[in-house]
């Protein structure tokens, strides 16, 4: 019998850094600016919570630090990281109208090379025998769980054993659509990403819609990197185990149709998808192990080919996606 | 007259690209209640004053005053502030939003659509429009698209409008509805100008003209008092003809046999309806009707670019020979002579690559050509030289991106490469739009020229007047459905026009 009360819990955990790196995305590419540099922005975002809780963590007991501090300075040090590789793409692809694609795709070797160079030196300073960074304290406080869920049975089980960035996740989630769909702010940001001329001419400030979209979306996926290493790894830090999540994150976009309240429920099931290999009786061939972890990108490739199909134009990307706007280009 | 306090004056104004000089100097007034005429050709700078009032651009030089007042406006924002609404020629709507959603973006404060709604249905009865507010705007036509732009300006409360070619994409009935909503406008005191290239339009609509030649203001009189003749010389700058040619037809002879011709698109909706017809030789066969009524399908179905879902398309050859063209990929149709030069909405779309040099566009006619692995670049470039004398094409160079040439000229370099190609066939579409008289003369002389060398052409156009005067017979079409052909010679504006809106053109008991 398939296990959905551990099962549904673990594709929680898997989603919600996809989560956090889809609404972030999206809010990007709702501005018209495709940032292929997600991926990269997450592990900064990971790295750079990561460097904060070290250096905090470093020689105190579990006794000595406070809890308000052990959550605010790895999640400042996570928003001001990300936030930077947001303005780095927005410097370059709105001010200096760069190539979109170079430029989302140089910025997330560079966030990678940068994640590893940092978690490597980290590692060494550490003095550790294991290739990793443990901030087990840390860690411990950001998964703390409401104190009566594990009274609760079945219901706590699956919806309050996870801790406060699982929620801020959904909540952030479910608050830009709102935004997208039912404010000023949304609609303008939206006409920036469909037409950047018509925004213009309306009065619209194109270039810091773009830059505030971008980096608060930056901000949001980093956070996504900071709950995989605090939450999701158990505030163990080793290189490169982050893995393709950032490309998922991206894949949970066009999945999405570009609505953040549906990725809520459809991260969780791309996070089901990431580790059915591991529920699914698969006996000693690897191979078929494989086949499971193509699940996510094969829907990812389902879902595209049939909104292409439909063809409606609500569930089309934002028409200028990955164009630069200059106004007086003809 | 000038005794009244001008709504808008513009005075000295100079605005530069690089080293191009968009205006010279240029001083304009503008009066409420009256409709102000913008003339000029392709380039002498109306847009681009017209941009500084909507702000848009920023003016180098000189200073503007609304109601006598300096004023200084720095954005589209500033604009609607003093007034100032501008309907842009290439429409700024968001196509996935609503028509309410348009016309409220960019504002401040709360967001309710349904408040919005409602000041737009009372806008529209005010002045006679027909808006949905909850309709998105793909949904709509180009008609209604203007329309949602004229009550945008309108909802912020302009009551100095500018409209930037506006009858480019409408149908008489939509043109004469257009008019009679500026004139309500004109009578409730606000002040209006519409840069156009139709004369007549001009001389029916408009209160007073101005005209801007190379970037320089010419001269303003009241409409009253010139005509056509006048206000095209001021913009040419020399006396121009203004009788298009339509030199009888030399020897007609059926060219090309279209029968029961029947299209689908890739939705399966019914793009063209059992047409048939016969062009002839040494004959322009104008096609007139609604866009998106099936004339691109047409075209491209003769030219091999369009699937076809029954009926026949015969060449016939000199000697009588028939030949089927169905079946046929486009390449071998070309070798038969058939030319498609297709000047689609976006210019570039079809038939040019906007990033490659005047020169290596007239390669990809050529390129195939010849034995030799090697590309022949000379003669292309040659060609080049000698489109841009002969049709005063305006470029810096031959080895300019052709993306940067004013649309115009980018229309210019596909007819000519088309024609240079020496056709038996000439399928040609909206080649005129969007273009200044003196070019739009110089591509029917073109076009005429390849009538008297026997070319069977087939011209697809919009500005009915033009249909008229050009063409030999007229097919129109009507929902993809031939509705009738008619002579061109003897034929009434107004029976076309019926035609192009209901089968037969007959009003129904």
């Amino acid at each position: 019998m398939f296990d959905f009360v551990s099962f549904i819990p673990r594709a929680v955990v898997q989603g919600i850094p996809l989560l956090l790196g889809s609404t972030g995305e999206t809010i990007t590419e709702k501005s018209g600016n495709l940032n292929l540099g997600i991926p990269g922005i997450m592990y900064v975002g990971g790295i750079s919570g990561v460097i904060g809780s070290f250096y905090y963590e470093a020689g105190k007991t579990a006794q000595d630090m406070n809890t308000a501090l052990t959550i605010l300075i790895p999640l400042g040090c996570c928003l001001l990281g990300s936030f930077l590789m947001g303005l780095l793409y927005c410097f370059l692809t709105v001010t200096l109208r760069a190539n979109q694609n170079v430029t989302g795709l140089a910025l997330t070797t560079f966030g990678v090379g940068f994640g590893n160079f940092f978690g490597g030196s980290l590692i060494k300073l550490s003095g550790s025998s294991l290739p990793s960074i443990i901030m087990t304290n840390t860690s411990n406080v950001f998964r703390r769980t409401l104190p009566f869920a594990d009274k609760m049975g079945v219901f706590g089980k699956l919806f309050l054993n996870y801790g406060f960035l699982a929620y801020a996740a959904v909540v952030i989630a479910l608050a830009a659509a709102y935004v997208l769909g039912h404010t000023r702010t949304g609609l303008h940001l939206r006409a920036v990403g469909e037409s950047p001329t018509t925004a213009d001419a309306a009065g619209i400030n194109v270039t810091r819609y773009k830059y505030v979209a971008t980096c608060v979306g930056a901000m949001i996926a980093g956070l996504g990197g900071l709950y995989y290493v605090m939450d999701y790894a158990c505030g163990v830090w080793t290189n490169d185990a982050f893995g393709d999540r950032g490309w998922l994150a991206i894949a949970l976009v066009i999945f999405t149709i570009w609505r953040p309240n549906v990725g809520v429920l459809a991260s969780f099931l791309f996070g089901g998808l990431y580790i059915l290999h591991m529920y699914i009786p698969s006996g000693m061939n690897l191979a078929v192990k494989e086949l499971y972890k193509m699940a996510p990108y094969v829907v990812t490739i389902i879902v595209l080919v049939i909104t292409s199909m439909r063809n409606k134009r609500e569930n089309q990307p934002p028409a200028s996606l990955g164009l630069p706007y200059f106004r007086e280009e003809r | 007259m000038d005794n009244k306090i001008a709504a808008v004056t513009m005075r000295n104004i100079t605005k530069r690209f690089g080293p191009t000089l968009a205006n010279d100097k240029v001083w304009l007034n503008i009066y409420r209640g009256e409709i102000l005429a913008l003339l000029g050709e392709n380039g002498s700078g109306k847009t681009t004053l017209m941009n500084m009032l909507s702000g848009i651009y920023f003016p180098d030089e000189g200073e503007i005053a609304i109601d006598g007042k300096p004023v200084v406006i720095r954005s589209p924002k500033d604009a609607f502030a003093f007034g100032i609404g501008m309907i842009h020629q290439h429409f700024k709507l968001v196509d996935v939003l609503t028509a309410t959603e348009n016309i409220i973006l960019g504002l401040e404060g709360k967001l309710d659509l349904k408040a919005a709604a409602k000041k737009i249905r009372e806008i529209c009865d005010t002045y006679g429009f027909e808006v949905d507010p909850d309709q998105k705007i793909y949904d709509m036509s180009v008609s209604q698209k203007q329309t949602v732009e004229i009550v945008k300006v309108l909802y912020r409360g302009a009551d100095i409008l500018i409209l930037d070619e506006p009858t480019a994409v409408l149908t008489p009935q939509e043109t004469d509805k257009l008019f009679a909503v500026l004139r309500n406008m004109r009578d409730a005191g606000k002040a209006i100008v519409i840069i156009t290239h139709k004369m007549h339009e001009v001389e029916s609509l408009s209160d007073r003209v101005a005209v801007l030649r190379h970037g320089q203001f010419i001269g303003d009189m009241p409409t009253k008092s010139t005509n056509a003749q006048e206000m095209t010389n001021m913009m040419v700058g020399h006396p121009v003809v203004l009788n298009i040619d339509r030199p009888e037809p030399l020897d007609p002879m059926p060219r090309i046999e279209v029968k029961n011709l029947t299209v689908r698109d890739v939705e399966g909706t019914v793009k063209l309806d059992d047409v048939s017809f016969t062009a002839n030789s040494g004959e322009i066969l104008g096609i007139a009707g609604i866009s998106g009524s099936g004339q691109k399908e047409l075209l491209e179905a003769i030219a091999g670019l369009q699937p076809v879902e029954k009926g026949s398309i015969e060449y016939i050859h000199d000697d009588g020979r028939r030949e089927q063209l169905l079946g046929k990929d486009p390449f071998a149709i070309q070798e038969m002579g058939v030319a498609l030069s297709f000047v689609p909405e976006d210019r570039l779309g079809m038939g040019l690559v906007g990033n490659m040099d005047l020169g290596n566009n007239m390669m990809l006619r050529s390129y195939r050509k010849g034995k030799s692995p090697f590309t022949n670049r000379k003669a292309p470039y040659k060609l080049a030289h000698q489109m841009v004398d002969f049709l005063e094409i305006s470029t810096p160079s031959v080895e300019t991106p052709v993306r940067r040439l004013s649309g115009g000229n980018v229309q210019k370099v596909l007819v000519g490469r088309e024609i240079a190609n020496a056709p038996s066939v000439l399928l040609t579409a909206y080649a005129v739009r969007g273009l200044d008289i003196n070019s739009s003369y110089l591509i029917y002389d073109t076009i005429n020229s390849q009538k008297m060398r026997g070319v069977a052409v087939l011209y697809v156009g919009e500005d009915l007047d033009v249909l008229l005067e050009l063409c030999d017979r007229i097919l129109v079409l009507c929902g993809g459905k031939v509705s009738g052909i008619v002579p061109g010679r003897g034929a009434k504006k107004r029976d076309v026009g019926m035609m192009m809106t209901k089968l037969g053109g007959k009003d129904d008991e």
